[in-house]
């Protein structure tokens, strides 16, 4: 199968200027796939313990938290934003929740819906000032980021928040399928990603995402809304960084003002990863769900076969420059 | 001369002003469009027409005058006021996104929903019934595309001027607005759009049309606006005037009594 895909983009990529584009449409998005393929097969063959349901389900529970980001990552990339202030959002979050549930001594339900709200307001800050200041996306998300990082450890008073409720901690819970245990968290972050495609890729207003990311003046004069839009879409970034937040509670049992420091540049990694390009409008979350999961087997894999946790950050850095490399190449041949 | 005078024009503007601080961009600018013309508007650089045609597409709001359709006062105050009252403009060049697929881009915008729940709640949009409508539009336009679902940028320039006419004229109900649209074409991709305006004609709506290039605009138009300083100096036909008093009156060298 790997064969037949391969000699399909060689075929593709014989002939005049058409094909060769077609050609790097098809590797942006085949080429995460592959990859991911290739890797599962490199650490098959080097590790026994990888190819087991149980590590399977372990490495998609250890992607799940920057996985949930990485989807609302995706919805500010794809319209040529960028989102800096996800993971100190979440960390905000986590603190939060964690510290009216346990500190403040409320109703965990109430403690976690105003943790998503902080969050959610969080991405409404940053949408309104993208659209009403005009400020750029990177700009406005590092001041926010600093804000909210600043406001987890004044909030957190340093402290790390245990002695959760229960309803704070179940999507770090786990029901077994055969003998393979599986988190909540990792069936909600699937469930995440699949109506974010759908709102992407079959919804209005996942059209006008790409639109405003792809040509914004095109898209404002044939009358889409585009600040709308991008207001819309740093909100439900927020509010899914807000159920990061959540997971994160889940999977590690605390409140940790520590948390997610590097969340925002591993969401990134993984959807550029995964295809999505930085330049807006191409992409989507399919792809992010591919490079969330290349990103995790690296170091799962990796881990597995005993080799230094440092090598981890030297791959990922190859592959995000590898895909960059790629959507940079493509976007020329297509100029 | 007073047979043509009773038409109501579908489209007209009265002793329009526009100015941006010290500079005057329209200075009491008249215009008419008739039903079933194309209308070529013909000036110098600052000479208002690019003004004029923003004010009549909504995308700017003039200080004084009167824009009437169909004899009826209009007030823009966005390119989406001018379109819900059926004037559709063409932009230069930035009219589409190169990512989407023709279907797409056609009705970008104005998307069609899913019937139903799906539609309703979900806003789920009916690509199936937007792919047949928008064959319906390329094909009465007679423009060649391989299929509606490649995307824009795979397309010629030709091919891509045809899909921003294609959309305009799809939802004009009154009239076409187009700004330079052959400006970044070759010679045999320019023919092909002066075709589709004179399409567009055929189909009953009327069509404005911004261009530099002086040999076209007396092949296509049935009248000529030719503006200088803020004002229409004169309106002319190809018939009456020859290319050089066009020039000549767009440039200030004759007065519009002098010619005609």
């Amino acid at each position: 199968m790997l064969h037949a895909l391969l000699a399909r983009i060689n075929r593709e990529g014989e002939g005049d200027g058409r094909y060769a584009l077609a050609r790097a449409r098809a590797i942006s998005t085949l080429g995460p796939l592959l990859a991911l393929i290739l890797a599962s097969i490199f650490f098959t063959t080097r590790t026994d313990r990888f190819l087991t349901t149980d590590n399977l389900s372990l490495v998609v529970q250890q992607v799940a938290v920057v996985g949930i980001i990485a989807i609302g990552q995706t919805l500010v990339i794809l319209t040529a934003g960028i989102d800096l202030s996800a993971g100190a959002v979440m960390a905000f979050g986590t603190i939060v929740m964690t510290r009216l549930a346990v500190t403040r001594g409320l109703n965990p339900f109430e403690s976690i819906a105003l943790g998503l709200a902080a969050c959610t307001g969080f991405g409404l800050l940053n949408g309104l000032l993208v659209t009403g200041l005009r400020l750029p996306p990177f700009i406005v998300t590092l001041g926010t980021l600093n804000i909210a990082f600043a406001l987890t450890h004044i909030v957190s008073n340093e402290e790390t928040i245990a002695d959760l409720p229960r309803p704070l901690t179940f999507f770090g819970e786990t029901f077994e399928i055969g003998t393979t245990a599986i988190t909540y968290g990792s069936v909600l972050a699937l469930g995440l990603a699949l109506v974010t495609w759908f709102a992407l890729a079959q919804t209005i207003g996942g059209r006008h995402i790409y639109a405003t990311g792809n040509n914004p003046d095109a898209a404002r004069l044939a009358g889409v809304r585009t600040r709308r839009v991008l207001i819309a879409v740093y909100t439900s970034a927020g509010l899914l960084y807000g159920i990061a937040a959540l997971v994160l509670i889940g999977r590690t049992g605390v409140g940790d003002p520590q948390a997610g420091q590097s969340a925002n540049l591993d969401s990134i990694t993984a959807v550029v990863v995964g295809g999505t390009s930085l330049f807006g409008g191409r992409g989507g979350v399919i792809g992010t769900v591919i490079g969330t999961l290349i990103v995790g087997i690296f170091r799962n894999g990796l881990q597995l076969m005993g080799v230094a946790a440092i090598y981890q950050f030297l791959v990922t850095g190859v592959l995000v420059i590898v895909a960059v490399a790629v959507d940079q190449l493509s976007r020329r041949r297509r100029a | 001369m007073s047979a043509v005078e009773t038409i109501v024009p579908v489209l007209e503007a009265r002793q329009l002003v526009k100015r941006y601080g010290q500079v005057v961009a329209l200075a009491g600018a008249d215009f008419d469009l008739r039903p079933k013309e194309i209308l070529a508007v013909i000036g110098d650089n600052g000479a208002g027409k690019s003004t004029l045609i923003k004010a009549l597409s909504g995308a700017v709001i003039p200080d004084e005058g009167d824009i009437l359709l169909n004899g009826v006062p209009m007030h823009f105050h966005a390119p989406l006021d001018a379109r819900r009252q059926g004037i559709e403009t063409v932009y230069q060049d930035l009219a589409l996104a190169p990512a989407l697929n023709i279907a797409e881009n056609l009705f970008l915008g104005r998307e069609l929903r899913r019937r139903g729940v799906l539609g309703l709640v979900f806003r789920m949009a009916d690509r199936q019934r937007m792919i047949r409508e928008s064959r319906k539009y390329i094909a009465d336009l007679k423009i060649r595309v391989g299929s509606l679902t490649q995307a824009v940028e795979t397309l010629s320039g030709g091919q891509r001027q045809g899909v921003a006419v294609a959309r305009a004229a799809a939802f004009a109900s009154r009239v076409v607005i187009m700004d330079e649209p052959t400006a970044a074409l070759g010679v045999k991709e320019s023919g092909q759009v002066l075709e589709l305006i004179r399409e567009v004609r055929t189909h009953g709506v009327p069509v404005v049309l911004i261009s530099h290039n002086m040999p076209q605009v007396f092949e296509i138009a049935d009248r000529v606006h030719i503006m200088r300083l803020g004002r229409r100096v004169a309106t002319i036909t190809p018939q009456t005037h020859t290319m050089a008093e066009a020039v000549a009156l767009m440039t200030g060298a004759v007065s519009a009594a002098g010619v005609s």
